[in-house]
């Protein structure tokens, strides 16, 4: 499934945020959100995970504006990773992957067989499968991340949408997260503070700036040194990665 | 994806066995720990009657069979027993209520009356009476109404003053609600004192100290069905208070529709301390305590937390009771002193993990 974005403006706080963006988050590709501090990367995604509603323009899920269907039903094809990742209670792993079920249930009705498989595969999926019982507050970033992944999987979403998922994360858990989301092959819609990252894994990048997007292509068309200049105010060569042929971009730490 | 050794070692040490308590024979123990309680309950006090002769009572007068009137009859049914069914009442209401509201505030250092929405209820039910609206005709309803605006507005405006500035730290809500609480309680006991009845001592212990000394058969209708709709109600809405418990971007995400789930449970949780408020006063501590203790064995799931809540709340205040009203042989200790003793340094506990953990 895919996810279309069109002419969205969100205010947050009182202030309009996203403005008038247009993006298509084509299926199974994995579609990266770029910008600066405050450009309106979060504000567009928590529109798509139904935490913000817009002012105008609407979010479509395969051509259906999202906020025309019950929560519920959106949540079942749509699931995210937002930047809450604390809790002030004591809940298990398990029964924070668990919440994952919440839109598949109703009043009374219980956990099955069915949904402790879902559960299971999604623990072995993001390789906790030997963490159901622990503390979830007592789990490193990078093993809380997999388990917030794994609360997505359980729904069994075909679009995910994850909010700096790489944040707060060291570089070798940051490389097998994005490396589980390729792995995945689903409608992934990501935003992500490393344009090196983001140049390495995402199809395609969409930059935003000030609540529109800038610009929208293929990694090593949109990112370049004007562009960097531009949006991001910084002096930065774009080259080929070494090791992979990615484009890599090569910052000056010195300043313009 | 692998785990390298480093990680397994961190996650070894937090490793500890928790929630792991069957939520069926724990509810089946709690059960039986209640039955007990109640009756013992009704066995103690001044005039002691045997268990046997309890249920003897209880039993001609629930089958029908011709009651033999006299001195045990009169203690056992019309002055012991609804009281202590009240007590289960009420208590199952708070271990509900303290549920709850830690989901909805998303702080488990909440209840309604650490939040102050006890207080305002209890205010509400004073100006109610004071303004000559009386007990507000059949079974109460006025004054469970009034203690239930009283609740509402209260937490609504210490709902603001801790949102104030966008930031949103627990402790302040805390504080908001005990600076709000403690200002309402001064408040009726002014309107308590002014009104001049002449039993105004015992008023203001009531309202703020909580007593269970007024129940009759009549008084337990509206909390009986308050409590059991509510846990119904809740029950329905659990997996959305789970949500809750990870924050509104994450409910969201599941699909809960939160500002109506949230605008729902303010609405909930104020007719349930309302009711509760007007046939007991405020009772400190008990909604705080029992949730903690409860999320300790079961687990914080609360398609289990909630009915075990309501038990547990249950034979707490059931004991509670037996204490007030045995420990002293000249006159009945408020709830909330027993309860106070107990809660106050759970509640000194909790927060001094929680500074200490820094989180």
């Amino acid at each position: 499934m895919k996810i279309d974005i069109d002419d969205l403006h969100v205010a947050y706080a009182g202030r309009t945020v996203v403005a008038g963006a247009h993006l298509i988050a084509a299926a199974g590709e994995i579609t990266g959100l770029v910008g600066p501090n405050g450009s309106g990367k979060s504000t567009l995604l928590r529109t798509v995970y139904r935490h913000l509603r817009p002012v105008a323009g609407r979010v479509l899920l395969d051509g259906t504006d999202i906020r025309t269907m019950p929560a519920r039903q959106s949540a079942r094809h749509i699931a995210a990773l937002p930047q809450e990742r604390d809790s002030d209670f004591e809940l298990t792993v398990r029964e924070v992957v668990a919440m994952g079920r919440t839109p598949y249930k109703r009043g009374f009705a219980g956990e099955d067989a069915t949904d402790r498989d879902i559960v299971a595969r999604a623990l072995r999926d993001v390789g906790m499968d030997g963490y159901a019982g622990r503390r979830f507050t007592a789990l490193s970033g990078g093993e809380r991340q997999r388990a917030l992944l794994a609360r997505a999987f359980t729904q069994q979403p075909d679009v995910l949408v994850l909010d700096e998922p790489t944040n707060h994360l060291d570089i070798r858990h940051q490389i097998e997260l994005l490396a589980l989301l390729r792995t995945q092959r689903r409608t992934t819609l990501v935003s992500l503070h490393d344009l090196n990252a983001a140049a390495s894994v995402c199809d395609r990048l969409h930059v935003l700036h000030a609540g529109t997007v800038v610009a929208s292509g293929p990694p090593r068309e949109v990112l370049t040194p004007e562009l960097m200049a531009e949006v991001f105010g910084v002096r930065a060569a774009v080259v080929g990665h070494p090791l992979t042929g990615d484009p890599l971009i090569a910052f000056d730490h010195r300043g313009p | 994806m692998t785990v390298a050794d480093s990680t397994m070692k961190r996650a070894d040490v937090a490793a500890r066995p928790r929630g792991t308590l069957p939520a069926g024979p724990t509810a089946i123990v709690l059960g039986v720990a209640l039955v007990a309680a109640l009756t013992a309950a009704v066995a103690w006090g001044s005039t002691s009657i045997s268990p046997g002769e309890v249920w003897s009572v209880v039993w001609r007068r629930l089958s029908g069979e011709p009651v033999r009137p006299g001195t045990d009859d009169l203690i056992v049914w019309q002055l012991r027993a609804p009281r202590a069914v009240l007590a289960a009442l009420v208590g199952a209401g708070l271990g509900l209520v303290g549920t709850a509201v830690q989901a909805l505030v998303r702080n488990p250092l909440a209840d309604p009356y650490l939040l102050g929405v006890s207080s305002g209820a209890s205010l509400g039910a004073v100006a109610a009476i004071v303004l000559g609206l009386g007990a507000g005709g059949a079974l109460g309803l006025g004054l469970s109404g009034a203690a239930f605006v009283g609740a509402l507005a209260t937490f609504a405006l210490v709902w603001a003053v801790a949102r104030r500035g966008g930031g949103f730290a627990p402790l302040r809500l805390v504080l908001a609600g005990v600076a709000i609480g403690q200002f309402l309680s001064g408040f009726t006991s002014y309107l308590v004192l002014q009104a001049g009845d002449e039993q105004q001592t015992q008023s203001v212990l009531f309202w703020l100290m909580g007593s269970l000394g007024g129940a009759n058969w009549d008084l337990l209708a509206v909390p009986a069905v308050t409590v059991v709709a509510t846990g119904l109600w809740l029950q329905v809405r659990a997996r959305g208070l789970n949500a809750l418990l990870m924050g509104d971007e994450t409910a969201a995400g599941v699909g809960i529709d939160v500002t109506r789930l949230r605008r729902e449970l303010f609405t909930v949780t104020s007719v349930l301390t309302g009711v509760l408020v007007a046939v007991s006063g405020a009772i400190a501590f008990v909604a705080l305590m029992v949730p903690h203790v409860c999320r300790l064995v079961l687990g914080g799931d609360h398609r289990r937390l909630l009915p075990i809540s309501a038990l547990f709340g249950a034979l707490l205040l059931v004991v509670v009771d037996i204490v007030c009203r045995t420990a002293m042989d000249t006159q009945e200790l408020p709830i909330s002193v027993v309860t106070s003793l107990i809660g106050a340094p759970t509640l000194l506990y909790l927060l001094d993990r929680r500074l200490g953990s820094g989180s």
